[in-house]
């Protein structure tokens, strides 16, 4: 393999990973996951497995206890009997197996898009050295396969895999996705300018790197193993869930016990009727249980991991997810999530007696051979107002000078013609010592461009004072839409920023933060973050630097990007694939999405009870009190059709509802007060009316069969 | 239903909210530490206290310390009544010379007047002296009314706190304020206008007094021995008896009356309770009785929302309260106003006129009538209270399930003094939980993030009830011990047994009757019913408590879920009604259900 070769191979994650990731979009119900996730859900009726879920296992002791009385009646001959029994029984074990079969479904689907994760990272191969010096033989090595200590080589092009130790070389590299810095940085063995960082770029040479630190691959293997149930912990709304969900199945436990002697008497002082039998007693117990929330719980969990890779998302704990729908205030930095990466050059502000034009043509030409971003939206802007084009450096007869530390300017020379631009302070001193004036008018603009927050460049031409050029940073379109819908779902944002509180409140009022923090250093981040959660908040922020690390360590929900160094991405609780900093609002959301599914269920499987109380109290009693089937509102065939109608209605609505735990419930950014009149009445009278209809369809089905 | 009914429930009502408005104000500032302004003197006599007590005497507690206290406090309290009941014979202030009670009776009351139950097995005025009805039963019923209060103060606390400590107030404090500044001095006034209106005050012997017309009835003869004398077919030998003078109990009435109302106790002096004309004489004493038993509890509704900070919160709590308490009252003074079909089939004019109350009139007290009694029935269950007007077993069949229901509801309808709200407050914490969900945001209650542990200590407290009242009621129908005691045939008697346990263990002490309840057995199971049913549920709330109290309060945002809004009272009803009655429909549907059906429906 060619040195080219590898090293077109060697891009950066982040540009592939989008259209790979397409793929993990897999249809709900797609047959190479719904075979191994039916297959699993018969593996999973290990008692082990079942006594980790109490609703269900409950439900999986009705089971056996079904079938054993199954097998009673059919021992004793009781051959009607036993037809009901059977029906239960049936409905039972399918029950838990629909239970098992969403929970393997939403594992194999996670698993499925960790995998395609596995598979791209080995795709991307390192320069491995076979002998730690420049000019040794290498082999192509998978990046998933580096460990610390190897030695790699990078070259001009290459993207540095991992953190690493320079051991021999220099090299200047690019920095700036981590440090948002645009000079490129010289990076040499020895003293403090050794270490590389994953994710940077080498522009030009070569280095000998030794890796220090194993891949960012461990946060894939520690998403799998966090899909995968056995190793699933239980984040702590879940937790507290399941808490109520045990309280409800042991109340109903008890109703159903005391049930019995209850029968017992009534049938005594009533002297009619037989007692409610055992069989009945489980299924009212299976249908009162919260048996539909209690089979698509982990299902939700492991779910609502899959969005975030669907995101592009890794997160490295199912609490941090949870966390996300919590978060009060969002810490962003302004470069990069609030407005476009560079400042831009927005306006042209002549000096006196020059005109406009005049400023831009001067402006242009002191920018033409400036290849910074900010160089180049000067010429675009002039092109933009005055229409004047792209001249030829060589057709001028011009030379380029470049900015230096020395002189702070930069322009051309056309001939004795020197055309600058420069900061304010750099131009005055530069006209006055040749002698020119540098005209108050432009002193004051200079003051006015600063106040607002833009950077002023002066523009000089042949000694004379043009005027001056406003750069500004450009707000990303749509973002100051995406805040207020983050007001309106009461999350406060705070912008991030180095600039002076000047420039900083001129920005945060045009994006429409509701905070800033300006000349941010590291520990003023970390003070801002814990005086946040001091209040009660929880935070969330997106770093990519070594110096955010402690910041992202203290904050609830820490994005880290998948371009950034080692330390961030270990401080952090989540990694970002795509480097996006505006991630955090979809991760917000799917954070929301998570509870939201489980409150919703949870209210429709609670009011589900009251249509199975209808269904199935008469048909218990009203052997002994034929009264009572003036309760049967849903006019049932039989009292054993009932009982069996509100059991299979029990086992099927987990099916139906595996879609919406897949996927969650929609999150609309609206007011708390609205969110939940919408969802009470979908899933709460949705719930009482659903099981009405839905229990007397099978009861039609059940006849209309002569099943019953 | 007649317009009476209606008028009376609308001034009932609106007489409620103008007393407990102001009286909740009160109540903050006493749940508060420091003076209250004007009452310096009263300061004083708690200084005393608190100085006799020694010098760590106010200190804050946190949860444990203070459960502690306060079980203590009670357990002490329960020996003292079980003490004092088991040698009244040599005490003082006994004109009637009782003997001393039995050993399972009195450990029966003695845990119901601590429970702040006020489960009556014996009759007052045939069992107890005055000394122990003084001395015993009305302090406690001061003691457990406070204790109820001071749990509430606590939990209010935990809601309150700023989460820089897990105190949750000093137990001893909450009790001394909550009698010094609350209990006595409401209950001096209203035990001086009861007098007024003719409830009596006083130690001495019962009077025999002449009647003015003689009554003549028959009763089965007994021989010397006690044994019913039988004739010639086995049947017994019936006498004729005419009487001309009856024995009237008289006793220090009026002041035992006031706490009973105002702590929601509802022990009555006389067997017959707030249906005896000397607890309850007229239609005014009878609306002033109903007041004072949802005065303190309507009044904490207003206290919690100014110790919170925020009034709406104890409006949303009290509107949910409010709202569930008039249905049902509706459904009670409906179902008793409606003609009973087997009067019907005889041709008795039961509509409600100029000359008669018409309706079911059974076992009601003619100076009430059918409203003043069915709205009773509704405040006196809706309220642990338990004090009755009429035979609640009379009640048609929909009419008696109201009470049941509103009991089986945990008494957090109104409620008792303090256990009414604290029990709506685990509703709330409920509530929030799954509507928190709902929304996307753990769950969060005045700025209190509800997590595991509190799920942990709600679900208990939701549990410990209905476990009680269904495990003694399916214990009690199947042993012999616990059905011979039940007079009526049929379903009626499954509803006594329910309603039994149903009023022990949500401490409202109120009887179905219908049944002999003071055997060994009942005794022993319903005392058993009443102290789990109050401190089982006590400590888990306490536990609540300091857990919200080291909590930092999250400031209120757009993604905050109200709660004091019309949706949040709709859930909260929704949750109330959903978790309270779930859990009894099997068991109301072979009582009082299908009592109704057999009735009206289908005969």
């Amino acid at each position: 393999m060619s040195s080219e070769n590898v090293s077109s191979e060697n891009v950066s994650s982040e540009n592939v990973l989008p259209e790979k990731m397409a793929s993990k979009n897999l249809s709900l119900f797609d047959p190479t996951m719904v075979a191994p996730a039916i297959a699993d859900a018969y593996k999973k009726l290990d008692p082990r497995v079942q006594l980790r879920n109490p609703v269900m296992f409950v439900v999986y002791v009705g089971s056996f206890l079904t079938s054993a009385l199954f097998l009673h009646a059919l021992l004793n001959e009781h051959w009607a009997n036993a037809g009901f029994i059977f029906v239960i029984s049936m409905a039972l074990w399918f029950t838990v197996l629909f239970a098992n079969f969403a929970e393997s479904l939403a594992e194999g689907r996670s698993k499925a898009q960790a995998a395609s994760l596995r598979v791209l990272k080995q795709n991307l191969f390192a320069k491995k050295l076979a002998t730690p010096k420049h000019g040794s033989t290498w082999e192509p090595c998978p990046v998933a396969d580096l460990r610390k200590g190897m030695v790699l080589l990078v070259e001009a092009g290459d993207v540095i895999p991992v953190d690493a130790e320079v051991i021999e070389g220099v090299a200047s590299v690019d920095e700036s996705a981590i440090t948002g810095e645009s000079a490129p940085v010289i990076r040499e063995s020895g003293g403090d300018f050794s270490s590389v960082t994953g994710g940077t770029r080498v522009l030009s040479d070569w280095l000998v790197i030794r890796v220090s630190v194993n891949p960012g691959e461990a946060f894939i293997d520690r998403m799998i193993s966090m899909v995968e149930g056995a190793k699933r912990q239980k984040t702590p709304n879940e937790i507290a869930l399941t808490i109520l969900l045990v309280a409800l199945t042991i109340v109903f436990l008890v109703v159903t016990v005391t049930l019995l002697p209850m029968s017992l008497f009534a049938v005594e002082v009533a002297g009619s009727g037989e007692p409610v039998s055992i069989t009945v007693l489980i299924a009212l117990l299976v249908c009162l249980i919260p048996t539909t929330i209690g089979g698509l719980l982990s299902a939700i969990g492991v779910a609502g991991m899959s969005r975030m890779m669907q995101a592009n998302v890794i997160a490295t704990s199912g609490r941090a997810v949870e966390a996300a729908g919590d978060v009060d205030v969002l810490l962003l930095d302004k470069t990069g999530t609030i407005t476009l990466g560079n400042r831009q050059a927005a306006d042209f502000i002549p000096a006196p007696h020059v005109t406009e034009a005049q400023l831009a043509d001067a402006a242009q030409l002191a920018s033409l051979a400036d290849e910074t971003p900010e160089g180049r939206s000067i010429a675009v802007l002039a092109k933009q107002k005055f229409n004047i084009r792209a001249r030829e450096m060589a057709s001028l007869n011009a030379s380029f000078v470049p900015f230096t530390a020395q002189t702070r300017m930069s322009g051309i020379d056309i001939g004795n013609r020197a055309v600058r631009k420069g900061a304010a302070e750099t131009m005055k001193r530069f006209v006055e010592s040749l002698g020119r004036p540098f005209p108050d008018e432009v002193s004051q603009v200079v003051q006015d461009i600063a106040r607002r927050g833009g950077t002023p460049l002066v523009v000089v031409d042949d000694g004379t004072v043009m005027g001056t050029v406003e750069l500004k940073d450009i707000v990303k379109g749509g973002i100051k839409e995406r805040f207020a819908e983050l007001r309106h779902m009461g999350i406060k944002t705070v912008m991030i920023t180095g600039d002076n509180k000047l420039t900083a409140a001129a920005i945060a009022a045009e994006a429409g933060v509701d905070d800033f923090l300006a000349e941010a250093t590291p520990e003023d981040k970390l003070k801002l973050i814990r005086h946040y959660q001091a209040g009660g908040r929880l935070v969330a922020m997106t770093g990519d630097g070594t110096n955010d690390a402690p910041a992202l360590a203290q904050a609830d929900v820490a994005v880290a990007m998948n371009s950034g160094t080692q330390a961030a991405k270990e401080a952090g609780n989540m990694v970002d694939l795509d480097s996006n900093p505006t991630k955090l609002l979809e991760i917000v959301e799917i954070g929301k999405q998570l509870l939201m599914t489980r409150g919703s269920l949870t209210t429709f499987s609670i009011a589900n009870d009251i249509a199975k109380y209808f269904a199935i109290i008469p048909a218990a009693f009203v052997a002994t009190y034929p009264q009572l089937k003036a309760l049967d509102i849903m006019n049932l065939t039989s009292p054993t059709s009932a009982i069996m109608s509100a059991v299979i209605f029990n086992a099927l609505i987990i099916v139906v509802l595996i879609p919406l735990a897949l996927k969650g419930v929609k999150y609309r950014p609206l007011g708390a007060a609205i969110l939940l009149r919408r969802n009470l009445l979908i899933y709460g009278l949705g719930g009482i009316l659903v099981p009405f209809v839905g229990i007397k369809l099978i009861d039609l089905i059940l006849t209309a069969l002569n099943l019953v | 239903m007649t317009t009476q009914a209606i008028v009376l429930l609308i001034v009932f009502l609106l007489s409620l909210l103008v007393l407990a408005y102001p009286l909740g104000t009160y109540l903050a500032q006493v749940g508060a530490p420091g003076t209250i302004r004007g009452l310096g003197g009263v300061a004083f006599f708690e200084r005393v206290f608190y100085r006799l007590a020694g010098p760590k005497a106010t200190a804050d507690m946190n949860w444990k310390t203070y459960a502690l206290s306060l079980l203590v406090f009670n357990a002490f309290g329960a020996l003292f009544v079980y003490a004092i009941q088991r040698w009244q014979v040599w005490l003082p202030l006994n004109p009637q010379a009782f003997g001393n009670v039995a050993p399972d009776s009195a450990f029966n009351t003695a845990v119901s007047f601590v429970a702040n139950t006020n489960w009556q097995g014996y009759a007052g005025e045939t069992t107890m002296s005055y000394l122990t009805q003084m001395l015993a039963l009305t302090c406690q019923n001061f003691f457990s009314a406070a204790t109820g209060i001071a749990v509430v103060y606590a939990l209010i606390r935990g809601f309150s706190s700023r989460g820089q400590s897990t105190a949750i107030g000093n137990f001893w404090v909450d009790i001394t304020r909550s009698t010094l500044y609350v209990l006595l001095p409401l209950s001096i006034l209203f035990a001086v206008i009861l007098m007024a209106q003719g409830v009596i005050q006083n130690f001495s012997a019962y009077k025999e007094v002449a009647l003015l017309d003689p009554v003549t009835y028959s009763q089965t003869q007994t021989n010397a021995k006690g044994e019913k004398v039988l004739d010639a077919q086995g049947e017994p030998v019936m006498e004729a008896i005419t009487t001309t003078t009856q024995t009237l109990a008289m006793g220090p009435v009026a002041s035992q009356e006031a706490i009973k109302m105002l702590g929601t106790n509802g022990g009555g002096f006389f067997n017959a309770n707030s249906a005896h004309p000397f607890e309850n004489p007229t239609p005014l004493s009878n609306l002033i009785e109903m007041l004072a038993i949802f005065l303190i509890p309507t009044a904490l509704c207003f206290a919690f929302g100014r110790m919170v900070g925020d009034i709406r919160q104890g409006w949303a709590v009290l509107g949910a309260m409010t709202i569930i308490f008039v249905i049902m009252t509706l459904v009670v003074m409906g179902a008793e106003q409606q003609a009973h079909p087997g009067l019907q089939q005889l041709g008795v004019d039961q509509q409600a006129s100029q000359l008669q109350s018409g309706g079911n009139m059974e076992g009601k007290e003619t100076r009430f009538g059918i409203s003043a009694s069915a709205l009773f029935a509704a405040v006196t269950t809706a309220a642990s209270c338990g004090a009755v007007n009429a035979m609640h077993d009379s009640f048609m069949p929909l009419g008696g399930m109201v009470p049941l229901v509103l009991m089986q509801l945990g008494e957090v309808v109104f409620g008792g003094v303090g256990s009414g709200l604290y029990g709506m407050l685990v509703f709330a914490i409920l509530a929030v939980f799954i509507s928190g969900l709902m929304i996307g945001r753990t769950p969060e209650y005045l700025g209190k993030k509800i997590q595991a542990y509190e799920m942990k200590m709600t679900s208990i407290v939701i549990l410990v009830t209905p476990t009680l009242v269904l495990l003694g009621t399916a214990i009690a129908v199947s042993v012999s011990a616990g059905t011979s005691s039940v007079a009526n045939p049929g379903a009626h008697g499954f509803s006594e047994i329910l309603y039994a346990f149903t009023s022990a263990a949500n401490n409202n002490g109120s009887a179905f009757a219908g049944i002999s309840a003071n055997t060994p057995f009942y005794n022993t199971m319903l005392a058993i019913a009443m102290w789990f049913g109050r401190f089982a549920v006590i400590v888990p709330l306490l536990a609540i408590a300091g857990s919200l109290a080291g909590k930092i309060p999250a400031p209120v945002s757009a993604g905050t879920m109200p709660t004091h809004g019309g949706l949040f009272i709709t859930m909260l009803i929704g949750v109330v009604l959903l978790v309270g009655v779930l859990n009894y429909v099997p068991a109301l549907a072979l009582g009082p259900i299908v009592e109704h059906l057999q009735l009206l429906v289908a005969p």
